[in-house]
């Protein structure tokens, strides 16, 4: 019995393993900087990784599926901007029809990457490339490059405000991730997205629509970077054409750490989630430890190839 | 005779599991020894250790007159140990030549001297007698033609040893005649071979000796001719088989499935069959005779141009596998691998695939109904896994096959195709799978058999249809049900034109 209970727990810690990763990095920057470990830092830190955590969700829908989608970041900005664009044209405009105006955008988006995926053949990686190519110019050429500023009050509440006492940004992330978490885990269609990505072929074979469930996942983290796209907006109270480059590599470097494999088949939001505090909490006690911003990138790299380290030799000790 | 390789008291083991105890296997020169085994007997782990892939516990190694044990296949094949491996793994869009010459190319300076290279790939060739360009791809070879540059590639390593996994398992009755005699040439040429195959009749064609391992463990090595397939089978398994395959007792009942004039442009042509409650129809032809898609097009999984098909005598449209799915066809696919299971999911998860919509509620699965499902089916089968929480890329072949059709039964189908269903499975399982298929027809499940290997055909089906190029070339019935009867029809000879 004791010898099966040391390997229950073994086999937790297996499960478990970037959670400890993160809480010893916690641990070991509060005892360098004390400043670091305080509540209200904590929440700080949670409120940035948010945006990341949100597009981190579609992301790794996307990656379990064996896809990619990198034109997360540009679709943001197209998101983003546009809404803005329409709440500063039409003053009278409601909140709601103005943030369905970016996540719409963000669907079609995603729809359009879904159909070129799954009905006409084009790898994922090709056909986001080009879609991260056009939604980043459209936005700049609708703006003609220049920021919108200007947005209402109601615009501007959306991510900078507090529901008591809740930053809103890490109610948007908790509600995110739970139903990312949810469809993943309990439902038939987040089975078949695993089924999908572990074997297509089999998947067709045994009678699912592995088109539709790959249109879905598109759609998806095209619905979730036009809420980003608004909440990023909202965040720095102007649209800008140029806002979230390269957030489609956070997306992904997130998701990565968290565990989510890159040939699809396995993974879960949760560590996502992991992977996503983890970049914020080096970038975070960097600032407040006044270390020059370029050694971030270093680490982050660093950090990235360790997890994906450690994450082989675990598999590769399993065979 | 020069003796080329001497391995004796091998022992290895991973972990608790002891994996070869005490073998001993040897070759000479001008030899084909065969090696066989039930899987998990120990044959690969041992040919891996030969080659430097695996380390052994204990034991000495003798190859080629020295005592050293190889450390990595590279320095095996550079000393003249080679082996074809069951899958081949070219590299599709480079030339035979380049193939051939892959880590050893010929160069001048840094550049490859591509005229050199196919010059000697091309004397290789000739030296096998196959009519080849060196300068084609290799992706538009034939499988067994991707063989023969295997071994042509062993040659160019001047082989003295050359290891054969299964290597009939891909390619026709015609090609296997082709590399026997290649494998007759080797022999006069002085290279030892080593021959793991599960085909009996092949064994006492092409081998001089057999040793045969069972559980990891030596249990003799004789000559081929002073032994019988019965004599193999009992050693392999530890018990004697006398009934492989079990009496059918099954009732034929009305005509459950029809198809009509089918076609598909490059792949079949007219195709008529029916098929009925309780029957076990099987199929007939030699590879790209169109049999495997014929049953993809009557799945679903292909379009099926012309014809129609009719389900207990009502036409339907079948425009997918969802649509077949819910006609209540099933299809246990050829490569289980590539087309039946999700490798890195648990055996629940593969389990309970097909039917997992209708576990659910609101679109929320319910896992313990699934659970309690796949442990039922899973038990059921007396498929060996450690639980269902197990991952079904670390099974056997034969709990794997068991896995898949549990997937298919759990769905309650009333017609099943079963394509090559035991490919690569041992005898024991082999058996345990002809005893399901036996159980499932007098359930008055409606059976389709796609095999390669005849005896399997002839001994499940009740009747055989024959397919050529893509067309049906004759049918047969009880006593007509013979080897050279399925041969003829499948090589070509319409029943009419014999007589």
């Amino acid at each position: 019995m004791k010898v099966l209970s040391k390997n229950s727990v073994m086999e937790f810690v297996k499960k478990t393993a970037i959670l400890w990763v993160m809480i010893i990095l916690i641990l070991i920057l509060s005892v360098i900087s004390p400043s670091f470990f305080r509540g209200q830092n904590l929440l700080n830190i949670i409120k940035q990784a948010s945006i990341t955590g949100v597009i981190g969700v579609g992301m790794t829908f996307v990656l379990i599926t064996g896809g990619i989608d990198l034109s997360v970041g540009s679709v943001m900005a197209l998101s983003g901007t546009m809404a803005a664009s329409v709440a500063v044209a039409e003053k009278n405009m409601p909140i709601a029809l103005v943030i369905l105006v970016g996540v719409g955008l963000g669907a079609l988006c995603g729809l359009i990457n879904g159909i070129g995926v799954s009905y006409i053949g084009f790898p994922p990686f090709i056909m986001t490339l080009g879609m991260m190519t056009i939604a980043r110019g459209i936005p700049l050429v609708f703006t003609n490059g220049t920021p919108i500023f200007g947005l209402s009050e109601e615009f501007n509440m959306i991510a900078n405000s507090r529901v008591l006492g809740v930053p809103s940004l890490v109610i948007f992330l908790v509600i995110t991730v739970l139903a990312g978490h949810i469809i993943l885990s309990k439902t038939v269609l987040g089975r078949r997205i695993y089924a999908v990505g572990g074997n297509e072929d089999a998947a067709r074979l045994s009678g699912v629509s592995t088109a539709k469930v790959k249109l879905f996942v598109y759609v998806f983290c095209g619905i979730l970077s036009g809420i980003a796209g608004i909440l990023i907006c909202s965040r720095i109270t102007s649209g800008n054409g140029t806002v979230a480059e390269g957030y489609e590599m956070n997306a992904i470097s997130a998701a990565v750490i968290g565990g989510v494999s890159m040939t699809g088949g396995s993974g879960n939001v949760l560590g996502m989630v992991v992977g996503a505090m983890i970049l914020t909490i080096i970038q975070n006690s960097f600032d407040i430890m006044g270390v020059n911003s370029f050694y971030q990138n270093i680490i982050k790299g660093i950090i990235i190839l360790l997890a994906v380290f450690l994450d082989l030799r675990g598999k590769k000790k399993k065979n | 005779m020069e003796k080329l390789l001497e391995m004796k008291e091998i022992c290895k083991s991973f972990g608790t599991n002891n994996v070869l105890k005490n073998v001993q296997f040897d070759l000479f020169a001008g030899e084909v020894h065969a090696l066989i085994g039930e899987n998990g007997a120990g044959k690969s782990t041992l040919m891996k250790i030969l080659m430097g892939m695996y380390k052994k516990d204990s034991g000495s190694l003798s190859v080629l007159g020295s005592d050293e044990a190889y450390t990595n296949p590279d320095q095996a094949l550079k000393a003249g140990v080679a082996m074809i491996h069951q899958e081949l793994n070219p590299i599709p869009d480079m030339s035979v030549a380049e193939n051939i010459f892959l880590g050893k190319e010929k160069r001048k300076w840094i550049f490859t001297s591509k005229k050199e290279q196919e010059k000697e790939s091309k004397r290789y060739l000739d030296m096998l007698g196959i009519d080849l360009e060196p300068s084609v791809l290799m992706r538009e070879l034939s499988v067994s033609e991707m063989q023969m540059v295997e071994i042509a590639k062993a040659l160019s390593y001047g082989a003295r040893i050359i290891i054969m996994d299964e290597p009939t398992s891909a390619i026709t009755e015609a090609e296997v005649e082709k590399l026997f005699q290649n494998i007759k040439m080797l022999k006069e040429q002085g290279t030892g071979i080593i021959y793991i195959s599960h085909k009996m009749d092949e064994l006492f064609e092409i081998s001089d000796r057999i040793t045969v391992l069972r559980d990891g463990q030596y249990v003799f090595s004789k000559k081929t001719k002073d032994l019988c397939p019965n004599d193999l089978i009992k050693a392999m398994v530890g018990r004697e088989i006398t009934e492989i395959y079990p009496e059918s007792k099954s009732k034929i009942g009305e005509v459950i499935l029809k198809v009509k004039h089918a076609s598909r442009k490059g792949e079949f042509k007219k195709i008529d069959f029916e098929l009925r409650k309780g029957e076990k129809l099987g199929i007939a032809g030699l590879m790209g005779a169109g049999r495997t898609e014929l049953m993809m097009a009557v799945f679903g999984a292909a379009k099926l141009e012309e014809g129609e098909i009719e389900i207990g005598g009502v036409p339907v449209r079948i425009q997918s596998p969802k649509d077949a799915i819910r006609q209540k066809i099933a299809l246990v696919t050829e490569d289980r691998k590539r087309y039946g299971l999700n490798l890195t999911a648990s055996v629940e998860d593969n389990a309970v695939s097909v039917i997992e919509s209708s576990l659910s509620k609101f679109g929320f699965y319910r896992r313990k109904l699934g659970r309690k499902a796949a442990e039922e089916m899973i038990s059921r089968m007396n498929t060996k896994v450690t639980g269902m929480d197990q991952i079904v890329g670390s099974l056997s072949g034969g709990n794997m096959q068991k896995v898949v059709l549990s997937k298919w039964l759990l769905n309650d189908p009333d017609i099943i195709i079963f394509d090559e269903p035991t490919r690569g499975i041992d005898v024991g399982a082999k058996a345990e799978i002809y005893k399901i298929i036996e159980e499932l027809a007098c359930k008055g499940k409606g059976i389709i058999i796609i095999s390669s290997e005849m005896p399997e055909l002839i001994g499940l089906s009740q009747r055989i249809i024959v397919l050529h190029e893509g067309e049906q070339t004759g049918e047969l019935r009880g006593k007509e049900m013979t080897q050279e009867n399925i041969m003829t029809l499948a090589s070509g000879y319409r029943k009419e034109e014999k007589e």
